[in-house]
Protein backbone atom coordinates (compact mmCIF):
# COMPACT_ATOMS: atom_id res chain seq x y z
CA UNK A 1 0.00 0.00 0.00
CA UNK A 2 1.43 3.01 -0.52
CA UNK A 3 1.76 5.74 2.14
CA UNK A 4 -0.65 8.33 1.05
CA UNK A 5 -3.24 5.59 0.71
CA UNK A 6 -2.57 4.80 4.36
CA UNK A 7 -2.44 8.32 5.37
CA UNK A 8 -6.05 8.56 4.19
CA UNK A 9 -7.68 5.40 5.52
CA UNK A 10 -5.81 5.81 8.75
CA UNK A 11 -7.11 9.47 9.43
CA UNK A 12 -3.49 10.58 9.73
CA UNK A 13 -2.27 13.92 10.25
CA UNK A 14 0.70 14.96 7.86
CA UNK A 15 3.36 16.89 9.70
CA UNK A 16 5.91 16.91 7.27
CA UNK A 17 5.19 15.37 3.56
CA UNK A 18 8.42 15.06 1.24
CA UNK A 19 8.58 12.77 -1.95
CA UNK A 20 7.87 9.64 0.62
CA UNK A 21 4.48 9.86 0.63
CA UNK A 22 4.44 7.89 -3.20
CA UNK A 23 6.15 5.21 -1.39
CA UNK A 24 5.28 1.16 -0.40
CA UNK A 25 4.82 0.71 3.06
CA UNK A 26 6.03 -2.68 3.84
CA UNK A 27 4.44 -3.10 7.61
CA UNK A 28 4.91 -1.11 10.78
CA UNK A 29 6.77 -1.15 14.43
CA UNK A 30 5.89 0.10 17.31
CA UNK A 31 8.41 1.21 19.88
CA UNK A 32 9.70 3.77 22.06
CA UNK A 33 12.87 2.36 23.08
CA UNK A 34 15.03 4.04 19.95
CA UNK A 35 17.73 1.01 20.63
CA UNK A 36 14.72 -1.47 19.97
CA UNK A 37 14.08 0.39 16.94
CA UNK A 38 17.54 0.68 15.63
CA UNK A 39 17.82 -3.32 15.93
CA UNK A 40 14.58 -4.72 14.89
CA UNK A 41 12.66 -2.89 12.68
CA UNK A 42 12.86 -2.97 8.56
CA UNK A 43 13.36 -0.67 5.72
CA UNK A 44 9.75 0.68 4.39
CA UNK A 45 8.22 -0.19 7.92
CA UNK A 46 5.93 3.19 9.44
CA UNK A 47 7.49 3.27 12.95
CA UNK A 48 4.89 4.19 15.85
CA UNK A 49 5.78 5.85 18.43
CA UNK A 50 5.26 8.85 21.06
CA UNK A 51 8.49 9.53 21.33
CA UNK A 52 9.72 12.75 19.60
CA UNK A 53 13.07 13.54 20.43
CA UNK A 54 15.37 14.58 17.53
CA UNK A 55 17.07 11.56 17.76
CA UNK A 56 14.08 9.92 16.28
CA UNK A 57 14.78 11.54 12.76
CA UNK A 58 17.59 10.29 13.12
CA UNK A 59 16.97 6.52 14.13
CA UNK A 60 13.94 6.53 11.21
CA UNK A 61 16.55 7.88 8.32
CA UNK A 62 19.08 5.03 9.30
CA UNK A 63 16.26 2.36 9.09
CA UNK A 64 14.72 3.74 6.23
CA UNK A 65 11.31 4.13 7.35
CA UNK A 66 8.23 4.87 4.79
CA UNK A 67 7.51 7.40 7.77
CA UNK A 68 7.45 8.09 11.33
CA UNK A 69 3.91 8.40 13.18
CA UNK A 70 3.73 9.73 16.44
CA UNK A 71 0.41 8.45 18.90
CA UNK A 72 -1.54 10.11 21.71
CA UNK A 73 -1.79 13.71 20.42
CA UNK A 74 2.40 13.98 20.66
CA UNK A 75 4.01 16.15 18.08
CA UNK A 76 7.67 17.18 17.61
CA UNK A 77 9.16 20.24 18.50
CA UNK A 78 9.78 22.60 15.57
CA UNK A 79 13.25 22.26 15.20
CA UNK A 80 12.70 18.38 14.60
CA UNK A 81 10.33 18.92 11.81
CA UNK A 82 12.77 21.43 10.19
CA UNK A 83 15.22 18.49 10.24
CA UNK A 84 12.90 15.84 9.08
CA UNK A 85 11.92 18.30 6.01
CA UNK A 86 16.06 18.88 5.17
CA UNK A 87 16.26 14.67 5.81
CA UNK A 88 13.08 14.01 3.49
CA UNK A 89 11.38 12.52 6.29
CA UNK A 90 7.86 12.28 6.24
CA UNK A 91 6.49 12.69 10.06
CA UNK A 92 2.14 11.70 10.57
CA UNK A 93 0.45 12.16 14.26
CA UNK A 94 -2.70 10.96 15.40
CA UNK A 95 -4.23 11.05 18.66
CA UNK A 96 -5.02 7.51 18.25
CA UNK A 97 -2.84 6.03 21.12
CA UNK A 98 -0.16 3.12 19.81
CA UNK A 99 -2.11 -0.13 20.43
CA UNK A 100 -4.90 1.49 18.13
CA UNK A 101 -3.43 2.84 15.83
CA UNK A 102 -0.78 -0.12 15.30
CA UNK A 103 -4.24 -2.18 14.90
CA UNK A 104 -5.88 -0.23 12.00
CA UNK A 105 -2.87 -0.19 10.23
CA UNK A 106 -2.09 -4.25 10.59
CA UNK A 107 -5.56 -4.16 9.15
CA UNK A 108 -5.19 -1.71 6.18
CA UNK A 109 -1.60 -3.98 5.37
CA UNK A 110 -3.94 -6.70 5.14
CA UNK A 111 -1.58 -8.40 7.45
CA UNK B 1 45.60 19.44 45.76
CA UNK B 2 44.59 15.64 46.35
CA UNK B 3 42.24 13.24 44.91
CA UNK B 4 38.72 13.52 46.93
CA UNK B 5 36.26 9.83 46.65
CA UNK B 6 33.02 10.30 44.83
CA UNK B 7 30.05 8.66 45.40
CA UNK B 8 27.98 11.20 43.29
CA UNK B 9 24.55 8.90 42.66
CA UNK B 10 22.66 7.94 46.72
CA UNK B 11 19.05 7.20 46.82
CA UNK B 12 17.08 8.07 50.60
CA UNK B 13 14.23 6.90 52.22
CA UNK B 14 12.59 9.34 49.80
CA UNK B 15 12.74 7.34 46.82
CA UNK B 16 9.94 4.53 46.81
CA UNK B 17 12.78 2.05 45.85
CA UNK B 18 15.30 3.30 48.54
CA UNK B 19 15.68 1.03 51.70
CA UNK B 20 14.02 2.14 54.84
CA UNK B 21 17.84 1.91 56.57
CA UNK B 22 18.88 5.06 54.31
CA UNK B 23 18.34 7.52 56.80
CA UNK B 24 20.66 11.04 57.04
CA UNK B 25 22.49 9.52 59.71
CA UNK B 26 23.05 5.79 57.92
CA UNK B 27 24.05 7.15 54.59
CA UNK B 28 26.52 9.72 55.98
CA UNK B 29 28.06 6.99 58.67
CA UNK B 30 28.16 4.76 55.58
CA UNK B 31 29.80 7.30 53.51
CA UNK B 32 32.93 8.38 56.22
CA UNK B 33 33.07 4.21 56.61
CA UNK B 34 34.06 4.25 52.72
CA UNK B 35 36.05 6.95 52.51
CA UNK B 36 34.26 9.19 50.51
CA UNK B 37 34.60 12.60 50.64
CA UNK B 38 31.79 13.70 48.31
CA UNK B 39 28.51 12.42 48.49
CA UNK B 40 25.97 13.29 45.32
CA UNK B 41 22.01 13.08 47.29
CA UNK B 42 19.84 11.87 43.89
CA UNK B 43 16.28 10.67 44.88
CA UNK B 44 14.17 10.05 42.34
CA UNK B 45 12.86 13.15 41.03
CA UNK B 46 12.80 15.17 44.37
CA UNK B 47 15.53 17.13 45.85
CA UNK B 48 13.38 17.24 49.15
CA UNK B 49 15.98 15.11 51.42
CA UNK B 50 19.32 16.37 49.70
CA UNK B 51 19.46 19.96 51.62
CA UNK B 52 19.30 18.62 55.19
CA UNK B 53 21.80 15.75 54.46
CA UNK B 54 24.44 18.33 53.50
CA UNK B 55 23.84 20.57 56.53
CA UNK B 56 24.66 17.43 58.16
CA UNK B 57 27.75 16.42 56.24
CA UNK B 58 29.40 20.03 56.45
CA UNK B 59 29.51 19.75 60.09
CA UNK B 60 31.40 16.45 59.66
CA UNK B 61 33.54 16.97 56.85
CA UNK B 62 31.44 15.16 54.13
CA UNK B 63 30.52 17.47 50.65
CA UNK B 64 27.31 16.66 49.79
CA UNK B 65 25.77 17.66 46.35
CA UNK B 66 22.66 18.22 47.05
CA UNK B 67 20.00 17.51 43.52
CA UNK B 68 17.99 15.09 41.83
CA UNK B 69 17.69 11.41 39.42
CA UNK B 70 15.25 13.23 37.03
CA UNK B 71 13.22 10.88 34.85
CA UNK B 72 12.92 12.94 31.19
CA UNK B 73 10.08 12.26 29.16
CA UNK B 74 11.96 9.80 27.52
CA UNK B 75 12.26 8.03 30.75
CA UNK B 76 15.93 8.72 30.99
CA UNK B 77 17.18 9.18 34.46
CA UNK B 78 19.91 12.14 34.63
CA UNK B 79 21.41 12.95 37.62
CA UNK B 80 21.16 17.20 38.38
CA UNK B 81 22.84 18.45 40.90
CA UNK B 82 22.20 22.53 42.21
CA UNK B 83 24.72 24.33 44.13
CA UNK B 84 22.41 26.54 46.31
CA UNK B 85 19.78 26.21 48.03
CA UNK B 86 17.72 29.33 46.15
CA UNK B 87 18.56 26.71 42.88
CA UNK B 88 17.33 23.49 44.78
CA UNK B 89 14.45 25.11 45.69
CA UNK B 90 13.29 26.25 42.15
CA UNK B 91 14.72 23.38 40.25
CA UNK B 92 12.35 21.45 43.03
CA UNK B 93 9.14 23.53 42.15
CA UNK B 94 10.10 22.86 38.26
CA UNK B 95 9.96 19.48 39.27
CA UNK B 96 7.01 19.42 41.30
CA UNK B 97 4.70 21.39 37.79
CA UNK B 98 6.35 19.24 35.68
CA UNK B 99 5.95 15.87 37.30
CA UNK B 100 3.12 13.14 35.49
CA UNK B 101 1.21 12.97 38.71
CA UNK B 102 -0.42 9.53 39.86
CA UNK B 103 -1.18 8.88 43.66
CA UNK B 104 2.15 6.48 45.07
CA UNK B 105 1.12 2.90 46.25
CA UNK B 106 3.37 2.19 49.34
CA UNK B 107 2.87 -1.19 49.15
CA UNK B 108 3.77 -1.66 45.51
CA UNK B 109 6.20 0.98 45.27
CA UNK B 110 7.78 1.87 48.62
CA UNK B 111 7.22 4.35 50.93
CA UNK B 112 8.44 8.30 50.06
CA UNK B 113 9.46 10.21 53.08
CA UNK B 114 10.81 13.13 53.91
CA UNK B 115 12.72 12.95 57.16
CA UNK B 116 14.47 15.44 59.39
CA UNK B 117 17.94 14.79 60.67
CA UNK B 118 16.88 12.56 63.72
CA UNK B 119 15.19 10.48 61.26
CA UNK B 120 11.61 11.49 62.14
CA UNK B 121 9.07 11.49 59.31
CA UNK B 122 8.11 15.22 58.38
CA UNK B 123 6.60 14.69 55.04
CA UNK B 124 4.81 11.98 53.03
CA UNK B 125 4.90 12.69 49.07
CA UNK B 126 2.01 11.24 48.25
CA UNK B 127 2.33 11.04 43.89
CA UNK B 128 4.62 8.66 42.67
CA UNK B 129 8.36 10.21 42.24
CA UNK B 130 8.99 7.32 39.73
CA UNK B 131 6.96 8.86 37.22
CA UNK B 132 8.62 11.03 34.23
CA UNK B 133 8.37 14.95 34.04
CA UNK B 134 6.48 16.17 30.69
CA UNK B 135 9.93 17.86 29.98
CA UNK B 136 12.65 16.24 27.00
CA UNK B 137 16.10 15.78 28.23
CA UNK B 138 16.92 18.93 26.21
CA UNK B 139 14.56 20.91 28.60
CA UNK B 140 16.15 19.72 31.56
CA UNK B 141 19.82 20.32 30.87
CA UNK B 142 18.72 23.75 29.52
CA UNK B 143 17.01 24.11 33.31
CA UNK B 144 19.90 22.57 35.13
CA UNK B 145 22.39 25.15 33.51
CA UNK B 146 20.01 27.82 33.85
CA UNK B 147 20.11 27.49 37.35
CA UNK B 148 24.07 27.03 36.92
CA UNK B 149 23.77 23.24 37.97
CA UNK B 150 25.95 19.83 36.81
CA UNK B 151 23.91 17.96 34.38
CA UNK B 152 25.21 14.00 34.51
CA UNK B 153 23.11 11.64 32.45
CA UNK B 154 22.95 8.30 34.82
CA UNK B 155 24.21 5.16 33.95
CA UNK B 156 24.31 6.03 29.88
CA UNK B 157 24.90 1.94 29.46
CA UNK B 158 22.08 0.62 31.24
CA UNK B 159 20.02 -1.50 29.22
CA UNK B 160 16.63 0.67 30.75
CA UNK B 161 16.05 4.16 31.72
CA UNK B 162 19.59 5.28 29.92
CA UNK B 163 20.37 7.78 26.95
CA UNK B 164 21.57 4.55 24.82
CA UNK B 165 18.08 2.33 25.99
CA UNK B 166 15.50 5.10 25.29
CA UNK B 167 17.52 7.18 22.09
CA UNK B 168 19.71 4.73 21.02
CA UNK B 169 23.00 7.13 20.46
CA UNK B 170 24.03 10.36 22.49
CA UNK B 171 22.17 13.90 21.13
CA UNK B 172 25.44 15.95 20.20
CA UNK B 173 23.38 19.02 21.14
CA UNK B 174 23.09 18.37 24.61
CA UNK B 175 25.73 20.07 27.16
CA UNK B 176 26.76 17.35 28.97
CA UNK B 177 29.21 17.76 32.26
CA UNK B 178 29.96 14.47 32.50
CA UNK B 179 28.61 10.91 31.77
CA UNK B 180 27.98 8.10 34.55
CA UNK B 181 28.87 4.90 33.59
CA UNK B 182 28.17 1.42 35.56
CA UNK B 183 31.01 -0.81 36.99
CA UNK B 184 30.44 -3.06 33.72
CA UNK B 185 31.61 -1.05 31.05
CA UNK B 186 34.67 -0.28 29.58
CA UNK B 187 34.35 3.75 29.57
CA UNK B 188 36.99 3.44 25.92
CA UNK B 189 34.70 0.91 24.27
CA UNK B 190 31.47 2.85 24.82
CA UNK B 191 33.35 6.28 23.43
CA UNK B 192 34.71 4.36 20.71
CA UNK B 193 31.73 3.73 19.25
CA UNK B 194 30.16 6.53 20.78
CA UNK B 195 32.44 9.98 19.73
CA UNK B 196 29.86 11.93 20.96
CA UNK B 197 31.57 10.77 24.39
CA UNK B 198 34.78 11.09 23.52
CA UNK B 199 36.00 14.08 24.99
CA UNK B 200 33.99 14.12 28.37
CA UNK B 201 34.46 13.20 31.56
CA UNK B 202 32.78 9.86 33.53
CA UNK B 203 32.34 9.19 36.47
CA UNK B 204 30.69 5.93 38.26
CA UNK B 205 29.18 5.50 41.12
CA UNK B 206 27.08 2.86 43.54
CA UNK B 207 23.65 4.10 42.80
CA UNK B 208 22.75 3.01 46.44
CA UNK B 209 19.38 1.87 46.99
CA UNK B 210 19.99 0.07 50.00
CA UNK B 211 23.01 0.71 52.95
CA UNK B 212 25.70 -1.58 52.43
CA UNK B 213 26.39 -0.01 48.66
CA UNK B 214 26.56 3.52 49.59
CA UNK B 215 30.51 4.34 48.56
CA UNK B 216 31.27 0.76 47.11
CA UNK B 217 31.46 2.32 43.44
CA UNK B 218 33.42 5.91 43.74
CA UNK B 219 35.65 8.21 41.25
CA UNK B 220 38.74 10.05 42.25
CA UNK B 221 38.47 13.92 41.80
CA UNK B 222 41.51 15.78 42.46
CA UNK B 223 40.86 19.28 43.64
CA UNK B 224 42.33 21.50 45.47
CA UNK B 225 40.05 22.02 48.64
CA UNK B 226 36.11 20.30 49.37
CA UNK B 227 33.73 22.63 47.10
CA UNK B 228 30.79 22.45 44.29
CA UNK B 229 33.06 24.84 42.50
CA UNK B 230 36.07 22.30 42.64
CA UNK B 231 34.35 20.13 41.04
CA UNK B 232 33.28 21.64 38.80
CA UNK B 233 36.16 22.70 37.49
CA UNK B 234 37.75 19.07 37.81
CA UNK B 235 35.22 18.17 35.32
CA UNK B 236 36.07 20.75 33.05
CA UNK B 237 39.17 19.75 33.14
CA UNK B 238 40.53 23.09 34.30
CA UNK B 239 43.32 24.42 36.79
CA UNK B 240 44.73 20.91 37.15
CA UNK B 241 41.42 20.00 38.38
CA UNK B 242 40.82 16.98 37.18
CA UNK B 243 38.55 13.29 37.23
CA UNK B 244 41.13 10.48 37.95
CA UNK B 245 40.46 6.95 37.42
Amino acid sequence: MKLKELIESAGLEIITGGTGLDRDVTGGYTSDLLSDVMGNSREGQVWITMQTHMNVIAVATLKEHAAVIFVSGNRPAADVAEKAVAEDLTLLATNDEAFTISGKIYSLLGK
Amino acid sequence: MRVYRADLHTHTVLSPCGDLEMSARNIIDAAHAKEIDILGITDHNSTLNSQMIKEMGEDEGLLVLTGAEVTTREEIHCLCFLENRDELEEFQAWIEDNITRIPNSPQRFGYQVVVDSEDNIIDEVEYLLIMSLSKTIDEVERKVHELNGLFIPAHVDRSVNSILSQLGFFPPGLKYDAVEVTPYTEFETLSKNHPVIGNLPYIRSSDSHFLHNVGKVSTGLLLNELSFSEIRMALAGEGGRKVVH
